[in-house]
């Protein structure tokens, strides 16, 4: 087997009311772009946060080993302090924070040279960014790309990256998948959850995951057409209403009914 | 003085320039006054303090801001500064006051200010205070401030270096028509501080607007009592009130909003977060690297940043 460096073995979570992981396994390997799938409500944020060690997402069963290391009862700082890390799907916004400094927080050599190639790494005009605060004044998609400028200034090990592609406009798409891209290259192993075929497309590998267990892994052609056979129905029946625990579990609803079964 | 003076963030070269208006006050000895042309400042010692009244001529566009700055070195005693702005129709003005206090032990510092904003005039006040390490000061600033019709008046105070001590800020502005009241509150309480802010705004005149925004963060014991009200008086005024308190360890964090409307056409929101730092917030600095203490340092930090 190859090495890895973030291996999932049996992951299980429970949250009020729903096991929202049910036995995950899941490995990514080194400097490997993998891609997550899944439909709404499947399971894909839970795992997220339950790598970065989030409070409330501490594993029932299983463990989590990062380059070796069972990290499964690190905290946050720890896991981040071993180079793992994540860029929230909806990232949280900071009063008075200044770019420059969000950025710099989890930089070894946080130089303004170093802080400017962040920023246009993910196309963002750093005389523009640099001064202005990480707070509601910034647009949903120029925070994501602080986000994402903030996580790979880090320079980490594994980049979690929730939904990169969501809240950022179609024509700048070019743009995150060359970030991942990059990050990939200079070494930097990327967890990328997505909706997007397209984004999909330029991983390594990818996994789908299906009411809190991943049910496959391969080569993102063949996880999308998995994808595309056996959860696209779960959408038609669906429509458009929303999924998920906070729609009364009206997805888990429609898996227990074994929709997408063989 | 000029030392605890850059402390709390001011430039004592400013001090001494003939372009910018200022004055220097120590306990009740008036160290230096500088008057510009159309900013007069007359001042007058009295027992415990310094009488001042401030004049700004009709019209007058102050481009540097006006530099006060005041304060004791000693350890006990009282200050009392009484003073008035009055600032002339269509004026503009900022001010930058720098209050000090660098070695308080049981100290007072009393401010009473009576402001007048003229018709269509801007006076910008912010004021900065640095305190020791003893906690053993008391701050009680008392303003009225009278805004006429089409005037603005902005006011941002801010005790966040050094202990607070005991601070009761009581804020009272009566805005006519078209006019602005903005006020800025931010404090840093720790040990067993005790903070309490008492504003009203009375949006008096036809499409008057008033904001108060306050940040306060308490830690240890300390307590803090925020008490804001805004009076909708007449059609189209508008008025907001913005408060967040971040609570660590044993302290305690008061909010009470009171809206006044008298006439229909009139609008007063308010939104209050308390409480400790959000979840979210902190896992997103602790996925950094950081740990909870100082992830919770950076997010009060920023939200009591100038």
């Amino acid at each position: 087997m190859e090495q890895t460096l973030l291996d999932v073995e049996n992951l299980s979570v429970q949250r009020p009311g729903a096991e929202v992981l049910r036995g995950v396994n899941l490995a990514v390997g080194y400097a490997e772009v993998h891609a997550l799938l899944g439909l709404n409500g499947s399971g894909k944020t839970s795992l997220a946060l339950a790598l970065m060690g989030a409070e409330g997402y501490d594993a029932e069963e299983g463990r989590i080993l990062f380059d070796g290391q069972d990290i499964t009862r690190r905290s946050v700082t720890e896991r981040a302090q071993l180079g793992l890390t994540l860029a929230w799907q909806n990232p949280a916004r900071f009063e008075g924070l200044p770019v420059a400094d969000y950025l710099a927080l989890g930089m070894q050599d946080p130089s303004r040279e170093r802080l400017e190639e962040a920023l246009e790494a993910v196309a963002l005009a750093p005389r523009a960014y640099l001064g202005r605060a990480v707070d509601n004044a910034l647009s949903g998609g120029e925070r994501k790309r602080i986000e994402l400028a903030a996580v790979y200034a880090m320079r980490p090990r594994l980049a979690i990256l929730d939904e990169p592609d969501s809240g950022v406009d179609v024509l700048c798409l070019e743009d995150v998948i060359s970030l991942m891209r990059r990050m990939a290259d200079e070494g930097t192993s990327v967890l990328l959850i997505t909706h997007r075929d397209e984004m999909a497309s330029m991983a390594d590998r990818a996994s789908l995951i299906c009411a809190g267990a991943v049910v496959r892994s391969g080569t993102p052609d063949e996880v999308r057409d998995y994808f595309a056979r056996r959860c696209r129905p779960h959408e038609d029946l669906l429509g458009s209403q929303p999924w998920g625990e906070e729609a009364g579990g009206t997805y888990q609803r429609v898996v227990a009914e074994g929709v997408c079964r063989e | 003085m000029l030392d605890a003076y850059e402390k709390a963030g001011g430039k004592p070269d400013v001090l001494r320039a003939s372009r910018v208006a200022s004055a220097v006050i120590s306990a009740s000895d008036v160290l230096a006054v500088n008057e510009i042309e159309g900013v007069t400042i007359k001042t007058q010692q009295q027992e415990h303090g310094v009488r001042a009244r401030i004049v700004v001529a009709p019209g007058t566009k102050v481009e540097h801001p006006v530099h006060l700055c005041f304060g004791m070195t000693a350890s006990e005693g009282l200050q009392q500064i009484d003073s008035q702005f009055d600032i002339g129709e269509g004026a503009e003005v900022g001010f930058l006051a720098h209050c000090t206090f660098p070695n308080a032990v049981e100290l007072k510092h009393v401010m009473d200010a009576q402001i007048r904003v003229g018709p269509g005039a801007t006076m910008r006040y912010r004021e900065a205070h640095y305190h020791g390490s003893q906690g053993g000061i008391e701050v009680l600033p008392t303003t009225h401030a009278q805004v006429e019709e089409g005037g603005r008046l902005e006011i941002e105070f801010n005790l966040t270096e050094g202990r607070v001590g005991r601070m009761a800020i009581e804020f009272e502005a009566d805005v006519a028509a078209r006019g602005v009241a903005e006020l800025v509150s931010k404090a840093y309480g720790s040990g067993d501080d005790d903070i309490r802010v008492n504003e009203v705004v009375r949006l008096n005149g036809e499409g008057a607007r008033g904001l108060t925004k306050t940040r306060v963060a308490v830690r240890d014991r300390a307590r803090s009592e925020i008490t804001t009200t805004a009076e909708g008086n007449a059609p189209q005024a508008r008025g907001h009130m913005d408060c967040t308190e971040i609570v660590r360890g044993r302290a305690e964090a008061r909010n009470v909003p009171i809206v006044v409307v008298r006439d229909d056409r009139a609008r007063v929101t308010h939104e209050a977060a308390i409480g400790s730092v959000g979840k979210k917030e902190l896992e997103t600095l602790m996925a950094r690297g950081l740990d909870e203490e100082e992830a919770v340092d950076i997010i009060i930090r920023g939200m009591l940043r100038d």
